[in-house]
């Protein structure tokens, strides 16, 4: 019997033939916290009897989830991390670099990798064709010392994608028509692997979206196959040495199998509180919207600046509304800069943020108030996720965001599109 | 070992969002502020009402969402003795073992807001006492029994050096 992606990942690296269900040690080949998670990681790694990192080159801290700091404690916690790099010679990605899992499809994942990180969204460099999951800071920290893990093999379900995305209609809508059709919990523990004759034509900027949410559904990990998409981008990025071919078996078991025409997709739209509570965009046009932001690890690339600008062009964002914009990287923002993003985004009102994660978890750079509601690109939108229990977030596109941040309500990107 | 205690009910889908909320991360390196707000957004007067030994008991998904460790480590700072569910989010489920902290798969539609529990762990029995019924729960897999009984990860590789599958 054929393997999947991940039964063939976790054979290599931990020298067994991993099948589904079993319990494996693997190495990792990169392991990384960020500033919400790090200063725990580093407390449980010095409370270990190892004091030294096994693999300083593999091991990296990102402060991105505060940055710059809003606040004395975190200003602290930066430093204390700052002060663990210097100490063992870890990689550290300080503010203004980016969101880690950016930073990791962009610098340091490749096909074929076990990567592990104090994060959830970590699931995002499945797009390079890596097995990669969140942990806590306990398993992190043992990663760190030991250079290793155990894992459980995940059963897989295949997405079988296939068609032609229509105009307006993103890989963000993929994913969420995905996810409202699994539920929040549909893929606990599971694997989702991606496949299809769609496939070869996402791009990796599409595939790290999808990947990044893989976790909304509750899944281990989502994995793409590496490819000659995989191929450019790692050329692209100075790393060509890194790549490989890597496909599933054609007799590899599924668990379970979906089938996804992304020709019949339209712009949708997860509503307040939970990430499966998916309705399509045109059907909201009530909902009132006070902030707009466009970015984080799900969709702050440089395809979705890109999108959101060409929406913007020579128009303004509806008064009152705040637009706020933050690149996932110094990369992106850069790549922005020159393509011509950037102008038209401020043109219209829009605010820029730093690199980062930005508004996105309720810390810094775009709290809301009391009953006030955002439409986020972001990839959660639990109660209380942007620092107010008592307001409303809505997951959407760029190009729904954009559309909504010059209407003031919910929209559909088509109808401003025209 | 015998746990005892109250039952504290909670629904489906509870969040790390809503056991210790992200805009918290403030106070992440000083964590007996951390915990006084445990599971506000889902019950603000939890954390003045629960005793050491007392249970929290969620439906589907428990945990859903973030990495964070501090999810388990603040339910165990307030004297939580175990989380029962009828399911768990993946990553909760692992750091709440990481932390010595039992987490129990069951039937917890036959538990209610304050009933009085006893639960047997190595017998596998959840006693209600308030109903008189007897609720089996999953048993936790082997290598993550390993790692509870030594009181988490951390004391489990200090103790064995390494994993031992």
């Amino acid at each position: 019997m054929g393997k999947t992606l991940s039964e063939k990942i976790l054979s290599a690296r931990s020298g067994k033939d991993a099948r589904a269900g079993d319990i494996v040690i693997s190495p990792v080949d990169l392991v990384f916290v960020q500033d919400t998670t790090g200063p725990l990681t580093v407390r449980q790694f010095r409370a270990g009897a190892r004091q030294n990192l096994a693999a300083p080159g593999k091991t990296a801290l990102f402060i991105d989830h505060a940055a710059p700091s809003p606040h004395r404690q975190l200003s602290n916690d930066h430093i204390f991390l700052r002060e663990f790099a210097a100490q063992t010679g870890c990689l550290l990605y300080d503010a203004g670099s980016g969101v880690c899992h950016q930073l990791v499809g962009e610098k340091l994942a490749g096909p074929g990798d076990v990567i592990v990180g104090a994060d959830s969204h970590t699931v995002t460099a499945g797009a390079l064709g890596a097995f990669a999951t969140g942990m806590g800071s306990s398993d992190i920290a043992v990663a760190m010392s030991l250079g290793r893990t155990w894992l459980r093999v995940p059963e897989s379900f295949k997405i079988n994608v296939s068609g032609a995305f229509q105009k307006y209609v993103e890989a963000k809508d993929l994913v969420l028509h995905l996810i409202g059709a699994l539920g929040a919990d549909g893929a606990t523990y599971k694997a989702l692997e991606f496949s299809g004759e769609t496939i070869p034509r996402m791009t990796m900027s599409q595939r790290l979206t999808v990947a990044n949410m893989a976790i909304e559904a509750g899944a281990k990990v989502g994995i793409f196959p590496s490819d000659s998409v995989t191929r450019e981008f790692l050329k692209k990025q100075r790393r060509g040495e890194r790549w490989f071919p890597l496909q599933p078996d054609p007799d590899a078991l599924y668990e379970r199998t979906l089938d996804i025409d992304v020709s019949l997709l339209e712009p949708l739209v997860a509503r307040p509180h939970t990430v499966d509570n998916v309705a399509p965009a045109r059907e909201l046009k009530d909902v009132k919207i006070q902030q707009v932001f466009i970015g984080t690890c799900t969709n702050g690339r440089l395809e979705d600046l890109a999108e959101a600008a060409r929406i913007l062009e020579k128009k303004k964002v509806h008064p009152g509304l705040r637009l706020l914009v933050a690149p996932a990287s110094r990369q992106v923002l850069h790549d922005a800069m020159d393509g011509g993003y950037i102008r038209p985004i401020l043109d219209a009102g829009g605010i820029l943020l730093p690199p980062g994660c930005a508004a996105c978890l309720g810390l810094h750079q775009g709290v809301l108030g009391d009953g006030e509601a955002c439409l986020s690109t972001a990839n959660r939108n639990f109660k209380g996720r942007m620092g107010n229990p008592e307001s409303f977030i809505y997951l959407g596109s760029p190009a729904t965001a954009a559309a909504t941040a010059l209407t003031g309500h919910i929209t559909d990107p088509r109808e401003v599109g025209k | 070992m015998k746990l005892s205690g109250r039952a504290f009910k909670f629904g489906d889908g509870i969040s790390t969002d809503h056991i210790i909320p992200g805009r918290y991360a403030g106070l992440r390196s000083n964590l007996d502020e951390l915990a006084k707000h445990v599971m506000e957004d889902a019950s603000p007067d939890f954390a003045s009402k629960v005793q050491p030994g007392d249970f929290i008991v969620g439906g589907a998904n428990f945990g859903l969402g973030s990495s964070r460790e501090h999810a388990p480590l603040v339910i165990k700072m307030a004297g939580v003795s175990a989380v029962l569910a009828r399911s768990f989010a993946r990553i909760f489920y692992r750091n709440a073992i990481n932390q010595g902290l039992p987490v129990l798969i069951c039937d917890t539609d036959r538990i209610s807001e304050g009933d009085d529990l006893e639960i047997d762990l190595p017998g596998g029995i959840i006693e209600n006492l308030t109903t008189h019924d007897k609720i089996a729960f999953s048993p936790i897999p082997g290598v993550m029994l390993d790692i509870l009984n030594e009181g988490g990860l951390i004391p489990y590789i200090n103790k064995y050096g390494d994993f031992r599958l």
